[in-house]
């Protein structure tokens, strides 16, 4: 076992974990932030995405122990008080997710490519997505959400 | 109270932003796998590596000793209860099956199949321990090739003592629709022959399946990423001999399913039953590998197709012999996918002559069953294939073919060759929408134009003018068909004391947006805002009747059992309103959520009676203190939506790359509860569809084994990979229900496929192109060039389906290509 502490969602846990834990199933099992998912087992899906120090991360990724010290966000930290997140309030204007199980990791990549790029054009947008699957909606309304979300520069 | 007395407009027809979206966009959702439970255990499986083999032994000594595992489970120590998954549809009376243990005994029949199950106290050690489980195998050998197995050979299951499941037919002049197609085919000008290929696909569904069975208390609950809590619960009480009332099937938030969650699945057994034996709590959790694997996987037919016509392009004849791969097992609808599409075939247009038979063939791979479309998606593929050669033979634009053989809007309802009576269309209208939409005359000039030139970058039109049946279904057509169950939905509207209204569904939406257009529909009905109706389903003790969601019936099926609900809600309150504004019945109307007298300011809103009805305190004589109601709905036919679809793609023809330029389409679903919700169905399907024509295909290599088990071979599309797509609708209601809904869960699946495969062959068919085989990659369309200009064209290669070794319908197949890919099969 090893000891990691990591600060998710703003609280800052310490907990002891195998070696081999991936930083999703820390968040999922240890942490009970079960927002997060795991779609596959091959890095291509994207479901798992979160935010580590700022910047997109497949938490299938990456180690717990590659985590630690990191301060990480979760789909589950973006709302705040409350309020939606505009990038949440985007995708559910926009009908942008259907299942939503790729939703968590589609919000914080789509958060993480207007980091990169306030302004994109649509054809950006879709490459910075390119990480992350989605099987219902054909990405048009995750696109235009993101779009939506870019022109306010709310996010 | 509740009523609302100037709702500005109903909310049917609104694009109410969905009810379900803040639960998943906050990461406050209830997937399967989320759960945890006191004392809870992990399974893992040990499967077989091999595609066909003796289980010699299993020995689990070395698992049992590895750390944190409590049991090592064995087909042997489950065969008393685990008995033969479920097959429900036996299409024929003398239809052949083997028996389909969870964890197999004897033999394993497919790469991926159960032989072993772990339980250890974390996901993790049990895992671990798979390695440790010593499986002795005896190779049997592999049957994978399904023309080949039509006829003899290896056999999959040589228990069987063939490898044809069943053989099905439907002959028009048998059954009094329409006239003899041989003599159809025999006396027509032009006969076109074809051989069409729909690979092998996998539903790959976002969430992996994953289940949870805790066994304490009386009842066992399992909670299960299902598409069909209701069969499911059925279906497992049926198999293991746990009474049916002992079990409570949940199917929480479930992640996309296309079809592939409609199924009984052996990891569901085995953790029902696993639970049951170690008295404690397990999960089962799929990895994205097992998933592409061993979740069921769909379409793989070869269909071999015969059309007529007189020499002005008129049909006169449709004979289709399908071969359908069922893989090694027959699942919960496998066998009946082919015959979903049986009576699709002839689409649109007037036939007055067909014929169907499919074979359905055992094959030592994964087992196939319902993929989004389902049956419908192979025949529209076909025929709208058939119809661009149709048009190139005559020499007209397959637009114009296509307008001379439909059924004219004035022509409906109209009875098709194959039987079915279809209520309502206007081919006519969605098709003038889309060709204006799309700008088909100016594309047509400049594919003209780029082809005159010799231009490197050739553009092709692909159409689709499709139909399908959805909203399974009548319980008596079901019947007819030898399915094995009904094809009903139930509803129950309960009228809480507070004024809010659940309404408890027997659908089990799982991305849908039930929530949402429900509310909208009990909001109308009852005159009650949209923010007061609960919907609640998924639950077989919440909603203890149902018969779940596939086939385009959610709305169609679902949403007229709330329908009739809501009216016989309103039917009990009139006698207690009645009784209340001291008013005679038939002076009362309801209007807007009230029961006004007539004439007069006198009135109650639902929600001030559902109060008065619960307190009980002033009712009529006689009358229950309830005014909650159920329904449940049959439909008397199914619906039938269609739509217009155009591709544009340019393909480079020195690479083979296909590119799309523009993709419209119109669809007429009938009249539309939430067009938000529409659009994005159309969206997702669209691109199931069109990454049949490009994209996807699951390879098997020659020993059996899946090349395409990961997200890095199995090329499900990405945002980067699709467009937007233009979408619009025409409206004709359904006459078959009182909302005027059709179905659209499937649509732009079915109808988009053919259309972009119609664009790829279309710009390059100058070449004597007719055919590419799916998905048209870049290697194959570059292929295919290579040949034709080479003289060696398409229409004169060898095909890899062996004529003569064809069971029936033996002729010449001339535009197949070997069954292979680039990234596959051997030299």
């Amino acid at each position: 076992m090893t000891r990691v502490s990591i600060k998710v969602d703003g609280v800052a846990y310490s907990d002891d974990v195998e070696p081999r834990t991936l930083l999703v199933h820390y968040l999922r099992e240890h942490l009970g932030k079960t927002g997060t998912v795991v779609g596959c087992d091959t890095t291509n899906c994207g479901a798992c995405t979160v935010h580590l120090d700022g910047k997109s991360a497949k938490s299938c990724t990456v180690l717990a122990v590659q985590a630690d010290g990191a301060d990480v966000t979760t789909i589950e930290g973006l709302a705040t008080n409350g309020q939606l997140h505009p990038m949440q309030e985007a995708f559910h204007e926009n009908h942008a997710l259907q299942c939503g199980f790729c939703t968590p990791g589609m919000i914080m990549q789509s958060l993480d490519v207007l980091r990169d790029n306030p302004s994109p054009t649509e054809d950006e947008v879709r490459d910075g997505l390119e990480g992350n699957l989605c099987r219902c909606t054909g990405y048009q309304n995750i696109v235009k959400a993101v779009m939506a979300a870019s022109k306010g520069g709310t996010a | 109270m509740t009523v609302t007395e100037d709702r500005p407009t109903p909310e049917v027809g609104s694009s109410r932003r969905r009810k379900e979206d803040h639960r998943l966009i906050t990461g406050r959702t209830r997937w399967t796998d989320n759960l945890q439970l006191p004392g809870m255990l992990h399974l893992a499986m040990v499967r077989s590596p091999l595609a066909h083999a003796k289980v010699v032994s299993v020995d689990t000594a070395a698992a049992k000793e590895s750390p944190g595992v409590v049991a090592v489970v064995t087909g042997a120590d489950i065969a008393d209860v685990q008995g033969s998954l479920p097959n429900a549809w036996p299409i024929t009376p003398d239809q052949k099956a083997p028996p389909h243990p969870s964890i197999a005994t004897e033999t394993v029949n497919f790469a991926g199949e159960i032989v072993a199950c772990i339980v250890a106290r974390t996901a993790r050690e049990a895992k671990d321990a798979v390695e440790l489980v010593d499986v002795e195998y005896d190779e049997l050998p592999v049957v994978l090739d399904m023309a080949a197995a039509a006829v003899g050979g290896d056999l999959t299951h040589p228990d069987l003592g063939t490898n044809v499941s069943a053989h099905w037919v439907f002959d028009s002049a048998e059954a009094g629709t329409g006239g003899d197609v041989k003599a159809a085919i025999a006396d027509s000008d032009i006969v076109i022959k074809r051989t069409y290929r729909q690979q092998r696909l996998i539903p790959a569904f976002m969430e992996p399946r994953s289940t949870v069975v805790d066994p304490t208390g009386e009842q066992v609950t399992m909670w299960s990423a299902t598409q069909v809590p209701h069969i499911l619960k059925l279906m497992l009480a049926l198999t293991t001999g746990l009474s049916e009332s002992k079990l409570r099937v949940i199917a929480p938030d479930v992640g996309g399913a296309f079809g592939g969650k409609l199924q009984v699945t052996p990891e569901e057994l085995i953790t029902l039953v696993v639970a049951q034996r170690v008295g404690k709590p397990c999960k089962y959790t799929e990895t994205r590998s097992e998933s592409l694997l061993t979740g069921h996987h769909g379409r793989d037919q070869i269909q071999r197709l015969t059309l007529s016509a007189t020499a002005d392009g008129t049909v006169t004849g449709l004979h289709v012999d399908l071969l359908a791969d069922m893989g090694a097992y027959l699942g919960l609808v496998t066998s009946g996918v082919p015959v979903l599409g049986a009576f699709m075939f002839n689409s649109i247009y007037k036939f007055p002559a067909y014929r169907f038979e499919c074979t359905n063939v055992f094959t030592n791979k994964n087992w196939t069953d319902a993929y989004r479309g389902a049956g419908r998606p192979e025949a529209t593929y076909a025929i709208e294939r058939l119809m661009d050669e149709l048009a190139v033979e005559v020499g007209v634009d397959p637009l114009e073919i296509r307008e001379k053989n439909w059924i004219k809007h004035e022509e409906f309802p109209f009875t098709s060759v194959a039987g079915l009576e279809y209520d309502s269309g206007n081919y006519e209208a969605a098709t003038a929408k889309a060709k204006e939409m799309f700008g088909y005359d100016a594309l047509r000039a400049e594919q003209k134009e780029r082809r005159d030139r010799g231009d490197r970058v050739q553009l092709g039109l692909g159409i689709s003018t499709f139909t399908e049946m959805c909203g399974l279904a009548p319980s008596r057509v079901l019947g007819s068909l030898s399915y094995g169950a009904g094809g009903w939905e139930h509803a129950s509207i309960r009228m809480l004391p507070s004024g809010k209204v659940e309404v408890v569904t027997g659908s089990s939406g799982h991305g849908q947006g039930h929530e949402t257009a429900w509310s909208q529909i009990v909001a109308d009905r009852l005159g009650v805002p949209f923010d007061d109706v609960e919907v609640l389903h998924g639950d077989t003790q919440i909603s203890p009747r149902g018969l779940d969601t596939y086939g385009s019936r959610s709305l169609t099926v679902g949403g007229m059992a709330v329908v009739a609900a809501a009216d016989k809600v309103i039917e009990k309150a009139k006698p207690i309103a009645a009784h209340l504004l001291e008013a005679n019945a038939d002076d009362l109307e309801f209007v807007g959520g009230k029961f006004n007298v007539k004439g007069t300011d006198s009135s109650i809103g639902i929600g001030d009676l559902a109060l008065a009805v619960f307190a009980a305190h002033n009712l009529p004589d006689g009358v229950e203190p309830s005014i909650d109601a159920d329904a449940t709905f049959d439909p008397e036919n199914f619906s039938f939506p269609h739509g217009t679809h155009l591709c544009a793609a340019e393909v480079d023809t020195e690479t083979g790359e296909v590119k799309v330029r523009k993709y419209t389409c119109v669809d007429d679903i009938g009249k539309v509860v939430n067009p938000l919700i529409v659009e994005g169905q159309v969206h997702g399907g669209l691109a199931q569809g069109i990454a049949q024509a490009l994209w996807e295909e699951a390879v098997y290599d020659e020993y059996g084994t899946l090349v395409t088990g990961s997200f890095v071979d199995y090329l499900v599309p990405s945002a980067a990979d699709l467009w937007n797509f233009e979408v619009d609708r025409t409206e004709t209601p359904s006459t078959t229900n009182a909302l005027g809904v059709k179905g659209v869960g499937e649509a732009g699946t079915i109808a988009s496929t053919p259309a972009v495969v119609n664009a790829v062959v279309d710009a390059v068919r100058h070449f004597g192109i007719n055919d590419i085989e799916m998905p048209c990659s870049p290697f194959r369309v570059w292929t295919a060039i290579q040949k034709a200009s080479s003289g060696d064209a398409t229409p004169t290669d060898k095909s890899v389906v062996d004529d003569n070794a064809l069971p029936s319908h033996n002729q010449t197949t001339d535009n197949i290509d070997p069954v292979q890919t680039e990234g596959g099969s051997p030299a």
